[in-house]
């Protein structure tokens, strides 16, 4: 095809990606650099806007909060969501008939929006009317029925919990894919040689994962550190209780839309622009890892 | 790695038929309970969202595990007129799918034209828009919000529509330029011989033959747009030009105690999600691994 020719086909939505993405994902680093009086931009603030976020209340204490959640949330999500995901997958393995309706049913709460999710776990949840607590009490568990959203002890873990109910399908899924490309033969060599299930799970088929696992674990960073649908349906824009579930896009949120500082702007960009670094250094930090852990495996 | 493609390949098949039969299931009989038994505590809230939503909501806060029967669809009155669910169900459908068929569109005609092409300055396009891929796009919601306000986008769904339908593409194009790039060229030598243009071929003969991957990448998008809350919470200030996630926000507000009418407003937001994922189940699932694998 002719250059011009291509260059027609490409150009509407080069448009619309110029405009609506690339501008202003571009820009947005740059409010972080300039002085904000309200909405005018004025002089070059060179790094001031992030040093207000490491002095500056309500910085000092909400963002290491924040941060600290969203490493929590990390590492809760990874932890349970690859071990239950892996162990699911791996008993789905060779199951040829109920394999495909399994893991369809468990991607059904991904459809579901995370705003839908929060409040349907909250109603859940609730200490008032609740069928969680219910179902404990009537099962002699009456120890259990706590309110679960409303003390700083629990609320993030469920949220931790119910963001692995709604996304286990991916690692499924992914898990399936992988295993499916384990030799049989390999397996099975090692059981003609007298290796017991668990020995040839762990030696073999754990091993030949490690590429899906660092998959899953690369985006799954990603989506945690952006996290905000889910806690701001569950804990509202301020992570409530007592901040136990502020995150920190919420942090972002207040600082943009609900603080009224005159250097909203600048401040909040600034969260964004560290936001995104983190996102962008620990994403190409794990891909670095990861290659290396397999070059060592393979090589 | 062909993410979904599970089958063995033919000549493995055939050389070790006997292996295939012993191959037995992790976990025996055990394995399979321990399955269905998440399956069924997977969909169990799903289950109660539904039937909580076709009780009276004094019955519900009596026994909130009771059986809706007889069902009513009182509540779902409640969330539909009183609620305005009506509107922000005919929003959602405007904003969803008017930013998916733009996206769908677009993105089909740069991914043909990316595939096609051997300049060094298409390259650098296609570069671009992969970059997008790892562009968290609600880091860039103030920028947005500036660049609405300044030309009269804030509080418009086409603003909404034309901002996800551009945060679509890098998605759209990645997967379409790979199922273009797979098609013979001689269509398109076959086809100028005839004398088609290159529009003229383009959809007449491309397009049919990429469809099955154009709806998995539409159906893919609809999701995410559909659900998204960051956007229209920021983007939309008028109660009429709200989306189902953000008027859910205002409708649980407003209705604390009446539950029965909460659940019915997120059966309502989820059971075009629902539909779509009958209808095209594969489609999905295939998208989900697309999507994960990028």
């Amino acid at each position: 095809m002719r250059r011009r020719t291509s260059l027609l086909f490409v150009t509407p939505a080069l448009l619309l990606f110029g405009v609506f993405v690339l501008y202003p994902m571009v820009t947005a680093f740059s409010y972080a650099f300039f002085d904000w009086k309200g909405t005018t931009r004025s002089d070059f603030a060179g790094l001031d806007n992030f040093r207000t976020l490491f002095t500056k209340a309500p910085f000092t204490t909400d963002l290491p909060r924040a941060i600290g959640h969203n490493a929590l949330f990390f590492i809760g999500t990874m932890l349970v969501q690859n071990t239950i995901g892996l162990s699911i997958a791996y008993f789905l393995y060779r199951r040829d008939r109920t394999r495909r309706i399994l893991q369809t049913l468990y991607a059904m709460p991904y459809l579901l929006s995370p705003i839908v999710i929060g409040y349907l776990w909250t109603l859940l949840l609730s200490p008032t009317f609740g069928p969680v607590n219910t179902l404990l009490t009537k099962v002699g568990l009456e120890s259990w029925a706590v309110p679960w959203l409303g003390q700083p002890s629990t609320a993030l873990w469920v949220v931790v919990l119910v963001s692995v109910w709604q996304w286990i399908g991916f690692p499924v899924l992914l898990y399936g894919a992988a295993l499916g490309g384990v030799p049989d033969d390999l397996t099975e060599a090692a059981r003609v040689d007298g290796a017991s299930h668990r020995q040839s799970f762990f030696k073999i088929v754990l091993p030949l994962l490690v590429p899906a696992i660092g998959t899953v674990s690369v985006l799954t960073f990603i989506f945690a550190m952006e996290a905000f649908a889910l806690p701001y349906a569950i804990g509202g824009s301020t992570g409530n209780p007592a901040g136990a579930t502020d995150f920190v896009s919420l942090l972002f949120y207040r600082t943009a839309f609900d603080s009224g500082a005159p250097d909203a702007v600048g401040t909040s960009s600034a969260l964004a622009t560290l936001l995104f670094v983190l996102i962008f250094g620990g994403a190409m930090l794990a891909t670095w890892v990861l290659r290396r852990q397999e070059r060592r495996i393979t090589g | 790695m062909t993410a979904l493609d599970t089958e063995r390949p033919a000549d493995v098949q055939r050389s070790a038929p006997v292996r295939r039969g012993k191959a037995k299931p992790v976990g025996g009989v055990v394995g399979s309970i321990a399955l269905w038994v998440y399956a069924i505590g997977a969909l169990l809230p799903l289950v109660l969202m539904v039937s909580s939503s076709l009780r009276p909501n004094g019955d519900l806060v009596k026994d909130p595990l009771g059986a809706p029967w007889p069902p009513t669809l009182d509540s779902y009155k409640t969330a539909w007129t009183d609620g305005s669910f009506a509107t922000y169900f005919v929003n959602s459908l405007l904003v969803t799918c008017g930013a998916v068929l733009l996206s769908t569109a677009v993105a089909t005609m740069a991914a043909y034209g990316l595939a096609r092409s051997r300049s060094r300055l298409l390259g650098a396009v296609e570069s671009l828009f992969m970059s997008g891929l790892m562009l968290p796009i609600h880091l860039a919601i103030l920028p947005i919000f500036y660049l609405f306000d300044g030309v009269g986008l804030i509080d418009s769904r086409l603003g909404l529509a034309l901002m996800y339908a551009a945060s679509g593409v890098p998605f759209s194009v990645f997967v379409l330029t790979t199922f273009f790039r797979q098609l013979p060229e001689e269509l398109e030598e076959a086809a100028a011989l005839d004398g088609a243009s290159p529009w003229q071929t383009f959809v007449r003969i491309m397009v049919p033959m990429v469809k099955p991957a154009v709806a998995t990448v539409a159906i893919f998008r609809f999701v995410p747009i559909w659900n998204d809350f960051l956007f229209p919470l920021v983007l939309l200030r008028d109660d009429s030009k709200y989306t189902l996630p953000v008027g859910l926000t205002t409708f649980f507000g407003e209705n604390e105690a009446n539950y029965s009418a909460i659940f019915a407003g997120l059966v309502i937001t989820t059971v075009p999600l629902i539909v779509l994922f009958l209808l095209a189940t594969k489609q999905i699932v295939a998208g989900l691994t697309a999507g994960m694998s990028k």
